[in-house]
């Protein structure tokens, strides 16, 4: 599974993306944070507070209780400020 | 019509104005960075791929709600300075009230539903611009 992240996340994670291969008892987007949190610091730092945190699976935007379940690319950022 | 530009190219409005210029109606909406608090530059982040499709969407979504004639989103990204303009909304329709609400809603759920982020410099320092609770409350009124 490809990882992306984006602005701030980004920074304190420390790279834009990264493979992973989870768990099979990883099934969430907030379960997947846990579990990056709990193997690294850099990660446990970026992902510090999830209601700070958004996600998108295969690019489409979702809430972090969404499932991962055959995703092949999850992203993970702060709440978008463009425009 | 719909056209989706996300680039570091500069806006060109007129160019823009006249791609849309298809029927009865033109509106829209030209976004330039502000230089509050001093902020001297102003960088754009997106996510490659997924921020085109986003805007596809909307203005797919617009074009269908208000049976708009044409749709256009260019948004900038990388470094920008203010009075630079960021972005660029604009609509085309038979008559002026599609041609504007369509144009509304199109930067409102722009600031919602396309994944960019801004990261400001002021007195050399940068920090990433926080999003404000406004923007939400300003897309939701379209649902």
């Amino acid at each position: 599974m490809r990882l992306l992240y984006f602005a701030w996340v980004r920074e304190r994670v420390g790279v834009g993306e990264e493979e992973v291969s989870p768990p099979a008892s990883v099934t969430t987007v907030a379960e997947l944070v846990a579990w990056l949190a709990a193997a690294s610091e850099r990660h446990a730092a970026a992902f510090a507070e999830p209601a700070r945190l958004r996600a998108a699976v295969d690019q489409a935007f979702v809430s972090l209780d969404a499932s991962i379940a055959g995703a092949r690319e999850v992203a993970i950022f702060p709440p978008v400020t463009g425009g | 019509m719909i056209r989706v530009a996300v680039s570091p190219a500069v806006i060109d409005v007129a160019a823009e104005l006249e791609v849309l210029e298809r029927d009865g109606a033109v509106a829209s909406f030209t976004g330039l960075v502000r230089g509050d608090d001093g902020v001297a530059t102003l960088e754009l982040e997106h996510y490659p791929g997924a921020t085109e499709a986003a805007l596809e969407r909307l203005a797919a979504a617009a074009s269908a709600r208000w049976s708009l004639t044409a749709a256009t989103i260019v948004h900038r990204i990388g470094a920008m300075a203010p009075g630079e303009r960021i972005v660029f909304v604009g609509t085309c329709a038979p008559h002026r009230c599609a041609a504007l609400e369509a144009c509304a809603y199109l930067i409102d759920r722009l600031k919602t539903d396309a994944p960019f982020w801004k990261r400001e410099t002021v007195n050399g320092a940068s920090r990433w611009v926080e999003a404000r609770d406004g923007d939400g409350e300003a897309a939701a009124r379209w649902e």
